[in-house]
């Protein structure tokens, strides 16, 4: 990955150009401190109809007031993105509309992914106390009567005189530790605010002082339902950097997991959709088959939930001699019980009443707000990395991408249940013809990375996934950014969200399906 | 009247670990004599809570999957008590935390655990709830819930497999069966601390600051 730097003042126009030109996919923004170089930020770039790429990377000299031009006009889900390299970096950006912390809390002192940020407790505590909302003015008035007592008066920059709804960050409908904040009227969403952080662990920071193997075991655990791919993304990442070429046999082993686990997230989708909207029974079913791929999963690689198997080069461990039996075993077992949910949820009239026609996002929205996975496939966007960039075995693999055009609550609902049979049709392809050979190649004791930038990108189970490596030649990465999957979705909801019911808020949220420790990192 | 051993159906007293923590429990309830009447009505009232658990459905990342994991099918802790979960901290027996605590989840998490009516047990799932876990070194991780809410029960795994949470909620029970309801013997938070407990916000910005 080669980005061409551009200069602050030419950045805006030449931003414009391209997106004139088509590149109408924004990727993702890399916040970067470049050390005495200065700060400023890479954009990576995407034709949605070509597949065409490109990265412009723009630096300020200015440490004290570094300033960019926003570009949230050209691509929306930039507002979202911006705010985060503010919250981690400090740079402004010129005519952002709404320029606050995306993660940390208001009264955090420091950007702490500079390289000069002072980790000490001293500066940041933990502060127990509320935290006050940066869009709240207090004023404090005195009572015109007799009593002359001391009033607050809070007024709020962001909603005005609205009635202000909170939702989470503990709410079981969020899916996690995600808030909102909604200005209603009635039942209807007029506005909504989004407050992520409250998983904020600080992953990309502590990367820096690791070393390659053991980064890798923070990838389970952004989104621990694409456990699999996260890895995946990050170990193709470094070999492509180390010119190391997996085995056959890894590649295999590599895609039938890649499968298998997106079987077990689309399981919980499901259970998790269908309770939310109070559908106990379908919960229990898809918890039921989803033990089944975990079994796979725990034979093999001695893992449930998060299981560590990629490894640089290769995999953990090799697959166990009835691996094959029992995955064929599983994929006809599973073909069989599709039947039962669409038979006890899918079909359901109550599900499609509260489903069809309720959250729709449009396909051009769905680019620019560059939500990928099956809610863009849902509103028309083909944006599967497997057919797009494809990696590992897509290429020979036969598998249909699951693209429906209305984009509404029930469409993400369907992508997902029909990508469970493709699926496991790219499994029945494999699992049969695994080659002979070794499961890892030998990699040094000590994993150094050539200087330059490297990325890679799979297609998670709920979008897609990226890793950005900038080395410097030592064995811990200079920056690391992971691309997160569910970002994209939660700056979409208030796109999503304006004029919908409350009650739709929570099928909406279930079937945009987002981890959120995977949004925070 | 004195106190006996915390015994539950599920597995025998012996076969527990870590029972010389009961057992020294026990022993200091027994400082004091109680009336049998009294001691009998303790009984029943432990029975009945220790065999139904309430928790509250709190979980910031993976280790919530693995609890859903043990409410559902197959490892099902209906069998033993637990099966209510309660959205609402007001109606909960329990909080599990499971997963990272974070700068800007403690005080909502200490906020809740104050919002719960006692007696109130905490169990902490996993690595990070124990102790910050694979996060240890970050800026922004909460190096162990027990720095701001007491935790009666420890459960490691990175996730902890479903029969670790189930052993770690019998555990629970067995605790439970060594208080005494009546008499305030084992009250977890005497007047003094519940005055000290609740957040209070002290970094009201003054008139001044609003103008800078």
């Amino acid at each position: 990955m080669n980005p061409t730097f551009i200069d602050t003042e030419k950045f805006r126009a030449q931003m414009e150009e391209l997106r004139r030109n088509g590149m109408d996919f924004l990727r993702d923004i890399i916040g970067m401190d470049w050390g005495e170089e200065g700060l400023g930020a890479i954009y990576t770039l995407e034709n949605s109809s070509t597949h065409e790429t490109c990265e412009i990377a723009v630096r300020c000299t200015s440490r004290e007031t570094p300033t960019i031009a926003s570009v949230h006009d050209l691509w929306s889900v930039a507002e979202f993105y911006e705010r985060e390299v503010y919250d981690f970096f400090g740079i402004k950006f010129d005519k952002h509309p709404d320029m606050r912390r995306l993660f940390l809390r208001s009264d955090w002192v420091g950007y702490p992914l500079r390289k000069d940020y002072d980790e000490s407790e001293a500066i940041n505590p933990i502060r127990m106390e509320n935290e006050i909302p940066e869009d709240v003015q207090r004023d404090y008035e005195i009572a015109e009567d007799a009593e002359r007592e001391l009033y607050v008066k809070q007024t709020n920059k962001i909603f005005g005189d609205q009635y202000i709804i909170n939702i989470g960050p503990q709410h079981p409908a969020t899916h996690g530790v995600l808030r909102f904040r909604l200005a209603l009227d009635g039942e209807e969403i007029r506005k909504i605010d989004v407050h992520c952080g409250y998983i904020h662990r600080g992953i990309e920071k502590m990367s820096e002082k690791m070393t390659y193997p053991q980064i890798l075991a923070f990838t389970d655990r952004l989104d621990y339902l694409s456990a699999h791919q996260n890895r995946h993304a990050l170990c193709m990442c470094i070999e492509k950097a180390m010119g190391i070429e997996p085995t056959d046999r890894v590649q295999y082993i590599r895609t039938i997991m890649d499968e298998l686990q997106r079987i077990d997230s689309h399981l919980l989708f499901l259970s998790c959709a269908a309770m939310d909207l109070g559908a106990i029974t379908t919960f229990i079913y898809g918890f039921r088959d989803r033990e089944k791929v975990l079994d796979i999963f725990e034979e093999v690689t001695g893992g449930r939930l998060i299981q560590n198997y990629n490894i640089i080069g290769g995999v953990q461990a090799d697959i166990t001699p009835d691996f094959a039996r029992k995955v064929k075993e599983f994929c006809n077992y599973q073909k069989s019980k599709i039947e039962e949910y669409n038979n006890v949820f899918t079909n359901n009239t109550i599900t499609r009443k509260r489903m069809m026609g309720v959250g729709v996002l449009s396909r051009q929205d769905a680019i620019s707000y560059g939500c990928t996975g099956g809610s863009g496939r849902a509103s028309g966007w083909a944006c599967d990395v497997r057919k797009r960039h494809p990696y590992a075995l897509y290429d020979k693999v036969d598998f249909k991408e699951i693209i429906y055009n209305n984009g509404d609550c029930y469409d993400r609902f369907l992508v997902r249940i029909d990508e469970i049979l493709q699926s496991i049709h790219i499994i029945e392809q494999l699992i049969d013809n695994i080659p002979e050979g070794d499961y890892k190649v030998k990699t040094k004791p000590i994993i150094r990375i050539p200087e330059g930038r490297y990325s890679a990108a799979v297609e998670g189970s709920r979008g897609e996934f990226g890793v950005f490596i900038e080395s410097r030649g030592d064995k811990s990465p200079y920056r690391l950014k992971f691309r997160p999957m569910g970002l994209p979705l939660v700056a979409a909801m208030h796109k999503i969200l304006k004029g919908a019911k409350i009650a739709d808020l929570i099928a909406i949220g279930a079937t945009l399906d987002y981890v959120i420790p995977d949004i925070d990192r | 009247m004195e106190m006996k051993k915390p015994e539950i159906k599920s597995i025998p007293y012996e076969e527990f670990k870590d029972n010389e923590t009961l057992e020294a429990l026990i022993q200091e309830i027994n400082k004091e004599r109680t009336n049998v009447l009294v001691g009998k009505l303790d009984e029943l009232i432990n029975w009945g809570r220790s065999n139904s658990l309430w928790s509250l459905t709190f979980a910031t990342s993976c280790c919530g999957i693995e609890f859903m994991a043990v409410g559902a099918a197959r490892y099902d802790f209906a069998r033993f008590g637990f099966e209510v979960t309660r959205n609402s901290p007001r109606q909960a027996d329990l909080i599990m935390v499971a997963g990272t605590i974070t700068h800007k989840m403690a005080p909502v998490l200490k906020r809740l655990y104050d919002q719960m009516a006692d007696p109130k047990y905490v169990v902490a799932v996993g690595g990070c709830a124990i102790s910050g876990g694979p996060f240890k070194g970050s800026y922004h991780v909460l190096n162990g819930v027990d720095k701001i809410i007491p935790v009666d029960v420890y459960v490691p795994g990175c996730p902890p497999r479903p029969e670790a949470m189930l052993y770690g909620m019998m555990q629970l029970q067995r605790k439970v069966k060594v208080e005494k309801f009546f008499g305030g013997k084992n009250r977890k938070q005497s007047r003094r601390d519940m005055t000290d407990g609740p957040i209070i916000v002290t970094n009201v910005p003054t008139s001044e600051t609003d103008n800078k």
